[in-house]
Formats: structure tokens, sequence, C-alpha cells
């Protein structure tokens, strides 16, 4: 008998099997392992039948809470998700597919990953992107990486109001490698633009920020960005893409490469992934970027088709001297960001950034307005900003986590000096009446 | 079929968003704005589904054809991981970093903690962290590991080599070359593993790890593993297990117990999570415990009443390889997967596994080249030299398999093997569906010596044919202009 | 002019002190439609047998080796847009880059044409 469905062979099957190749037992056809390096012990638990399973699954889910009221964000965001995301990424033609390295049999995918590249370029204002790395985090070290392949240089500088997790990603990325990360403090919320250009020379790969930055400022890096090419290094500015609906762009700001998470895009929040980073550049800098690229050509008929290209770069031909050592991307995830800017749409991209701008700007208001508490930055912001509050923040934001609110990040974790320091994101899935109890909980836990 | 961009009609809406319930902000200066909207699509919700749903027929899957692409084991998924999954979804991983806040995170930090001792107890490590995001994500996590080792040691600039098999995925020279380490490449001796006397003269107290392959890419267990293993201790450097092809050996080897100090998971392999088209994968990393201190933070930990917390203290880490806590959603399958096979089902996985290819390897071996005859793990590789000798490449098979209704094996990797064609069936399909299969295999190698020009036009019954990469590789075209 | 070759398949033929290099006509049908040509930098120095730069085809991707000593004097620009060339014409217009030439003694470390051609026959 089998003891998992999912092996569909009978008793009987088994033998004619065994008799083909010549054998007699299963237990033969594991003769190549030595018996002394055989397994002495195994302890995962008897299985299960899948209603057991799913129920235990479901008993686990039950030990989060799960009426929590978010206003947290910090690089992952609760946003809406059109239902088609759920329905179409979930057919299995996408999901139990690999990557399309037969194109003939695997259009579905290219052309999906194809016109995901698309939106990408569209909503960066830059020439190409890649189909999909890891997150957001992973993105920005490979950009930085990308940026010491095409100076030849070892420094990076990373702007202080870049995400900290994603600053930390990076450190670890280039722990072994011979490269300096200088970072620069960040100024009241924004870049600190007078400190990076005295830290500008000839030695700097490139310089990483990010719009709108983990404080919440938006900014418009177009100035500093010429000095930072003046003396040949890269801008990396890691984005928001749904502040692209409405926020100038790294095309725009002549930046060159842009990264940033897809989380937003339709991906749901799953205690922080499956998410998709995305990867987009100047089209000279194609031939240094890591990962898959889909490109189009015809085939001996003259019919359009797409397929994996500049394969070259990557580690399967390239080995050791590969542009990055990504194998597997997110592919399913971006085909989430891609049905999800696709349903959304043009002026729906539009309209959704400002819902968060408006939802924000109004919290952002109403919370400035209890007594003791003002806002960081002067710098306009999107969806997120930072408060001062009147007492640390951690004690506040652990008082309001009892009352089902998770009242934001505190800044005292990544930053020194910033005990009372609190960031707080809406987005349009928080209703008016959800701000409204937020501000009146908050003033509640400072008053005591 | 036209692009998504092509549809699109000026004014369509594919979603209606929420109403604002609040007052409009005052407008953002100009100079912080875009010029004009992104071009994305607009379609209505009928023409948007009707496009997603067309290009999915545009592809093979697990669930339409069997996918016997070798070293990547594509295994059925099974659908109660799927559902499993989703009960995730609303879990924001912020919640958990905020202070106090692993009380509201009981759930999935458990299952996270579960989930790193049943891959410890397959592997036979010590401490797994889930952090990594895909197989090649945990290779570069455990070299940089295994850098910190010897950094600690104060061996830092001695440690300069890592040595790799010449049959080793593409990974594993990458991952190493990326953590700043130079690499040593052994050949493969005529058994079919990394030839033992070379490896013993590469070896030298500079080289940092061993990265192996266990079944290696040709499908073969290597017997001399504990020996090598050895070799590489004696001078400090530590083994690297790279775990593509777990399948072949759940509860029959462990990586640990024959010296392996370092492992990643493949959880889109082994443990049956969708491929998901390219991803999303997961590459878990478990280690010996010489090697916990430098894990990745947080780090989940256990306190004695069974709370779990998160560790972000520890002076030695390497820091983080990713933003959160890895893929969470896919890890979720992978233990749905795992409790619900249960110890005796993840036997029988393995074992099936290695039966299923084993009769592959039988049934065709008089049709094609076999260069390493010998019993095989979980996968096959044929060569297909006796085509070659008809003007029949590898790439050939591959592409009249498609007419027939099968994903082709990899075909041109292990590199060592010429025109290698690895077939790996996986535990889930039925001898039916593989006799099918090898019927069709003969046919394409008698016509390869019958009429080749049939397997040189193959295929005919897909909506493109064979397509000009070297157009799309000069033109680079990845973006649509339209 | 005379011919020399390495056994990395790159050539290099000199007039009056001037290398011209590039990868031989086997080089280039073992390759297949060459997609890419990265040159070096004009001004670059590189020692014989040391990376000069390198070619990629659409499935493959291969170092070229300087087959001499010297300092990089002019490139061929021509193959940045057109990398068929070299599949075309290897040997020729699919030249890569001029080097001045260091040391003519190098030379003895290569193989002529008739050598080569030899040398082809026993891979």
């Amino acid at each position: 008998m089998n003891d998992s469905n999912y092996c569909p062979h009978t008793p009987q099957e088994i033998q004619e099997m065994l008799s083909v190749i010549g054998i007699s037992s299963m237990e033969e056809l594991f003769a190549p392992i030595p018996s002394e390096l055989r397994a002495k012990t195994f302890n995962i638990p008897p299985g299960l039948s899948e209603f057991e399973t799913y129920d235990k699954m479901k008993t686990i889910a039950g030990e989060n809470s799960s009426d929590m009221v978010n206003f947290i964000g910090g690089g992952f965001y609760d946003h809406v998700i059109p239902a088609v995301v759920d329905h179409l990424s979930g057919r299995a033609e996408f999901y139990t597919a690999y990557t399309p390295y037969q194109p003939e049999c695997s259009q579905g995918t290219l052309q999906a990953l194809f016109e995901y590249q698309t939106s990408i370029c569209r909503l960066t204002g830059l020439d190409v992107a890649n189909a999909s790395l890891y997150d957001g985090a992973t993105a920005c070290a490979e950009a930085a990486m990308m940026a010491l392949r095409i100076t030849g240089r070892n420094r990076i500088i990373v702007d202080g109001c870049v995400n900290p997790f994603s600053r930390q990603v990076l450190k670890t990325y280039l722990y072994n490698l011979d490269v300096e990360i200088i970072e620069v403090p960040p100024l009241d919320g924004v870049l600190h633009q007078e400190a990076l250009k005295l830290l500008l020379n000839d030695e700097v790969a490139a310089v990483v920020v990010q719009n709108p930055n983990f404080f919440g400022s938006i900014e418009d890096f177009s100035s500093i960005v010429g000095q930072i090419q003046s003396v040949g290094a890269l801008v990396v500015a890691s984005v928001y893409p749904i502040s692209l609906g409405l926020l100038k762009t790294p095309g725009e700001m002549g930046i060159d490469i842009a990264v940033g998470d897809g989380q937003c895009l339709g991906n749901p929040l799953s205690f922080g992934g499956p998410s998709f980073g995305f990867i987009a550049a100047k089209k000279a800098s194609i031939r240094n970027m890591p990962g898959r690229i889909i490109g189009e050509t015809v085939d001996k008929k003259g019919r359009r088709g797409y397929v994996l290209t500049l394969q070259a770069r990557e580690q399967h031909i390239k080995r050791h001297k590969a542009t990055s050592n990504i194998c597997s991307n997110q592919g399913l995830c971006a085909l989430r960001g891609l049905i999800f800017l696709s349903s959304v749409g043009k002026e729906g991209l539009v309209e959704m950034a400002r819902l968060n701008r408006d939802k924000a700007e109004y919290a952002k208001a109403r919370l400035a307005g209890i007594a003791g508490v003002s806002v960081l930055q002067t710098a306009p912001t999107f969806n997120e900003f930072t408060l001062f509050l009147p007492k640390p923040a951690e004690a506040v934001v652990g008082a309001l986590m009892k009352k089902g609110i998770v009242a934001g990040v505190p800044l005292s974790s990544y930053f020194a000096d910033s005990e009372n320091a609190l960031v707080v994101t809406v987005t349009e899935k928080r209703t008016k009446k959800e701000i409204d109890l937020l501000v009146k909980e908050l003033e509640v836990a400072l008053c005591s | 079929m036209q692009l998504i961009y092509e549809k699109s009609i000026p004014g369509r809406r594919g979603i209606k968003l929420p109403t604002s319930d609040v007052p409009a902000a005052s407008a953002l200066p100009q100079a912080l704005l875009r010029q004009e909207a992104a071009g994305l699509a607009e379609l209505s919700e009928l023409d948007l589904v009707r496009h997603f749903t067309n290009l999915s027929r545009r592809n093979f899957s697990v669930d339409t054809n069997f996918y016997p692409l070798g070293s990547c084991t594509m295994k059925y998924n099974a659908k109660v991981l799927e559902n499993s999954a989703a009960l995730f979804a609303p879990f924001h991983p912020m919640t958990a970093l905020l202070p106090g806040g692993e009380e509201f995170c009981q759930g999935t930090l458990g299952m996270l903690y579960d989930l790193g001792q049943m891959l410890s107890d397959i592997t036979g490590m010590d401490e797994v962290t889930t952090q990594p995001l895909a197989g090649a994500h945990g290779e570069m996590t455990g070299i940089l590991l295994i850098a910190a080792y010897h950094a600690a040691k104060g061996n830092k600039s001695k440690k300069k080599y890592v040595v790799v098999p010449d049959s080793s995925h593409g990974t594993n020279p990458a991952s190493a070359a990326i953590a700043g380490y130079e690499i040593i490449t052994v050949p493969t001796a005529p058994y079919g593993d990394m030839d033992l006397e070379l490896f013993k003269k590469a070896m030298n107290d500079e080289v940092a790890a061993v990265m192996m392959t266990c079944p290696n890419t040709l499908g073969l267990f290597n017997p001399h593993i504990k020996e090598i293993s050895d070799i590489a201790h004696s001078h400090d450097a530590l083994m690297y297990y790279d775990g593509a092809n777990l399948n072949a050996i759940m509860g029959k080897v462990k990586p640990g117990d024959v010296g392996f100090d370092v492992v990643h998971v493949n959880l889109h392999k082994t443990f049956g999570t969708p491929h998901g088209g390219g991803g999303p994968g997961a590459g878990p990393v478990g280690v010996k415990e010489v090697l916990i201190p430098f894990l990745p933070q947080p780090r989940i930990v256990m306190e004695d009443d069974g709370k779990l917390m998160l560790e972000n203290s520890n002076p030695c880490t390497i820091g983080r390889t990713a933003g959160f806590f890895g893929n969470f959603g896919v890890m979720a399958k992978a233990y749905a997967y795992i409790i619900m096979l249960g110890r005796e089902g993840l036997i029988q996985v393995s074992e099936q596994a290695v039966l299923n290819a084993n009769y592959i390897k039988e049934r065709l071996k008089p049709y094609y080249d076999l260069p390493y005859d010998m019993t095989c793990m979980h996968e096959c590789v044929f060569s297909a030299s006796r085509q070659l000798k008809h003007g029949v490449h590898a790439i050939d098979i591959a592409k009249y398999l498609i007419d027939r209704g099968y994903h082709p094996p990899t075909v041109y990797f292990p590199m060592i093997v010429k025109d290698a064609i690895m077939i790996e069936p996986t535990e889930t399909e039925s001898k039916v569906t593989m006799d099918e299969f090898i019927e069709v295999m003969i046919e394409a190698a008698k016509t390869a010596e019958d009429n080749p020009q049939a397997l040189l036009d193959a295929p005919l019954t897909m909506p493109i044919s064979r397509l000009d990469e070297t157009k799309a590789a000069r033109e680079q075209n990845v973006c649509c202009q339209w | 002019m005379s011919i020399y070759f390495t056994k990395d398949h790159e050539w290099v033929k000199i007039k009056d002190g001037i290398a011209a290099v590039g990868i031989s006509e086997h080089a280039a049908h073992e390759l297949g439609d060459i997609t890419f040509v990265e040159l070096p930098q004009i001004g670059k120095t590189v020692k014989q047998f040391e990376v000069l730069g390198s070619i990629e085809s659409v499935k493959a991707a291969s170092d070229i080796f300087s087959p001499v000593s010297g300092k990089v004097t002019k490139v061929n620009e021509a193959l940045d847009a057109a990398p068929e060339i070299v599949n075309e014409s290897a040997e020729d217009a699919g030249w890569m880059a001029w080097l001045e030439l260091a040391d003519e003694a190098e030379l003895g470390n290569l193989m002529n044409k008739e050598q080569y051609e030899e040398f082809l026959k026993t891979l």
C-alpha cells in the first residue's frame, strides 16, 4: 500500500518495473549508497490526510492575530488586490510550469513576462527591465553589484533614508568583497545632499537612494543625479511602484538603475513573501543586468514570439563569470504584478496613488493635531510619514497593538536617537473610520 | 497573439477602486510629479481575463503535460498546498518585528520554526534559516556563512578558493564568485563522480569550501563522499551541499551524516511547491552547530515556555539576506507537504523517484547512449551522440517531444555530457505515462535514423516554430514599443 | 603578411609593429551566430595570453586571450552594431583590436597557419 497518494504505482506495477530494471527489491536501488552512510534516524511524524493537513494549517494560521488594523509599511503594503489576480495567476498552466527554457511550449509565460518587463519600463521611465528578482531588498543589492561591475570601482554610498532592511541586505551581499559602503546620515528625513557631495569622487561606483524614502518623504533627485554621474558613478533608486502613479519617474530624474519591491502590485502580505523585486535600467547597461531577460523575435515563418535572451550573461553558461548567481526568480509574483497593473490600468494607477496620498494626508493632519505630536519632515510625503510623539514610540505602539491597531513602525530599532519617532503608513484600504480610531486611541495612549 | 498593450483602448477600466471617504489633499509641487501617466494597459475585466487565459493555454505545465525536466524535479503540486498558503495572506511581516510583536505572530513564527526542525532532521543539520529566497540565494547565504566562519578564525585573507566539480550547477561557481571566492574546478572521472585523485591534488589550506551536489547532476551517488568530506575538513575547508537533488535520498541518507556542514534545500523541487513559471522558490539553509553563530537575523528561537521570539542581537551574524523571513507562502506549502506525507511518505517519494528514473533508463538504454551506465538515483542522463551521426542533436529530439505533447527533458546539461538529455520523471508520474513517453522517445530515435529532417523541422503543432534566438540577442527588444 | 594562432583559437597578424588580433574561422564556426563582442578599452595594456575581451553567441560565452603583449591602439567598432561580421569574415573584417606589439619574440609561442591546421585535426 502506498503511504502517499501522490505516488501512484500499484504493487504489481512496482514489481514489473523492478523486473525491467533487473532487481528484486526497492532496496537494491539504493545499493550505490554505502551502508555505513545510511541514515540511522528519521523522525518526521506520520503523515496526515489532506483534510487533517488543511485543518492543522488553519490552526496554525489561527495562532496569529488576524483582525489587526495595519498602519505599517516598511517595504510591504496592505493594498487592494483585484479578484482577477488570484484567478488568472492561479491557472495551473502558469503556476505549474517552470522557467521557459523551451520557448515553443512556453509562450504563455514568455509573453506575459515580456509584457511585465514593458510595464516596469513604463512605470519607471527606463529602457530595459528584467523578468524579476527575489525582492526589493535583494534587487537593491543586485543593482549595487551591477554598478560595481560597470564602473570597476569598489565604493558604494547609501543614503541613510533607504529602507534599513535594504541597507542590511546590501551589507550582507558585500560582506566578503573588498567593497566599502558609506552611509550618508539623513537630514530632517531627506537625503543630506551637501554631505553627499563631499563624498563624491572617482572612486564611487554608485549612490543608492530611495523615493519615497523610509521616512515617507518624497524627493526630486534630478539636480544631484547629474553631479553624481559627473564623477562617473551611477545612481540607483529604490522606488515604490504605487507612488509612480503620481511621482516623477527615475527616468525623468536621469537615474541609471531603478529597483523596488513588487509586493504592492497584487501580491498578498503573506508574512513577508513571496513578492518580487524589479530592476530597470538604461539600455546601455543591459548586458550587466542580472537574471532572466525576455526578448522579442520571430520564428522561421516570421511569426512573432518571445525567448529568454542574453543568456550568455547567466550562471548556466558563464558559471563563475556570470553577472549574478540568480536562477529561479519570482516569475509568478511578477505575473501577478502585471495582472494587477493591467487591471488597475493607466488611469487607475493615478487614481490609486492619489487615494493613498489623500488618506495619508488626512491622517497626517489629524495625528499632527494631537497635543505634543509633530511631523518630522517638511518635505511632502506620499502614503507614509514620520511623527514625533511626546513619549517613546515603542510603548505607544505596544499599547495600541493590544487594542488591535498596529499604529506604525517605531524608528528606535533602526536609527539612533529616535525613541519618539513613529513611521505611519496609510494605504487606500484604510477607511476614514479606521484613521479616526487610530487618532482617538493614540490620544488615549499619549494621555495615560 | 497580440500583446496586452496592443489590445488597450484609452479610457477602458478593468477595476473600480474604493471611493474616497476623505478630503482630497492639496496637489504636490509640479517638480515632484511625473509628466504623463505610465502607459499601462486599459482593458475591460473580461478582455483582461481572456488575454491571460489564452496566454496560459500557450504553456506546457505539470498539470497539462508530462514535464521530465531533469534537475528541476517537476513533480505534481498538490492542490491543498495552495489552499494552505492562502490562509496566511493577510499577515503583515512587520508586525513580528515590532517591539513585542512576536506575541501576535506565534502561528507563523511557530510554523517557520517547526519547518526548520523538520528540514534539520531530513538533512542532518542542527539549525535552519528560512530567509533565502531561492536555491541560488541559499547557496550565496551558505557561502557567506562559510566566509564568516573563516573570518572569525582570522583566516579571511588566507581562504581564497571554492572547489566545485565540473558537473556542478552553474549557480555553484556563480554563488561562490559573487561572494568573493576564486573557483577551482575538478573534472569528472570515468566512474561519473568528481575525480578523487584530482580532487586531492586540488585541495590545500587556502580552500574555503567544497560545493557538491549528491547525488550529482549525472544522477549518481558519490560513494567517496565521506572521504571527500574528511579530506576537505583536514584543510579546514567546509562542505557545502547543493540540495537540488535531495528528492532522491529522503530518509535514506542525511547530508549532515556524511560530512556536510551547510545545506540548501529547494522547497520548489523536493517539497512539492509549484515552480511558478520560474519562481517563487525558497532556499532554506541548514547548518551544523559551528555555523549557528553566523546565521542571518532575525533568528527565530524558542524560549523555555514554548514561546517563539526573534533574536536580533548576535554580533557574529552575516546580517540579513532578504527583506523579511523568506518566501513564507512557499514555506507554508512545503510545511503542509511534509506533514501530509509524513515519514513513510517522504521515504516513498525518494524510493519511487529513483525507481521511475531507473525504469526509464533501462527501457531507453537500447536506443540512446548512456555515458554512465550504472544504477542512477532520481534522474538519468543520456547523450544524443548516436543520433548526432544522422545530424540530429539533443535539441531536435526535444522539439520533437513538444509536438508529441511532452515537455522536453533538460538538454545540454550537464555540460560534460555531449548533447545531454537529462530525464527526471519524479515519483508522481504513473507507469502508464512513462510507458507512453518511452514509446515516443523510441520513436524519436528511430525517426532520427529514418527521417532526420522530421526532427529538424519540429515542432510543427505549436503556435510558433523554432525562434530566431540570434535576432533576439542582437536586437535586445525587451520592452514593447507600442 | 603572416598570421599566427594560439591554442585558444585567436589569430594575430603583424605589420609595421602593429598587431591585429581576432578569433579564427574555426572558433567563429564553433561559437555559432555571434551576438556580441566585448572589445577592450583603447589604451589598455595586456600581456600575452591575458584576457583581451570576450565574445558571446546565443548559448556560449568565451574570453578572448591576447596572442601577444602590447597596448591597445584601435578597436573594431563596427562589431558593436554588427557582431555577425566575425561569422562572415573572422580572419579579416572581423578583427577585434590593434595592439602596439611589445615583443616580437613572443610570436615564437604561437603556431603558424600550417601548424594551426594540424592542431585543429587533433581536436
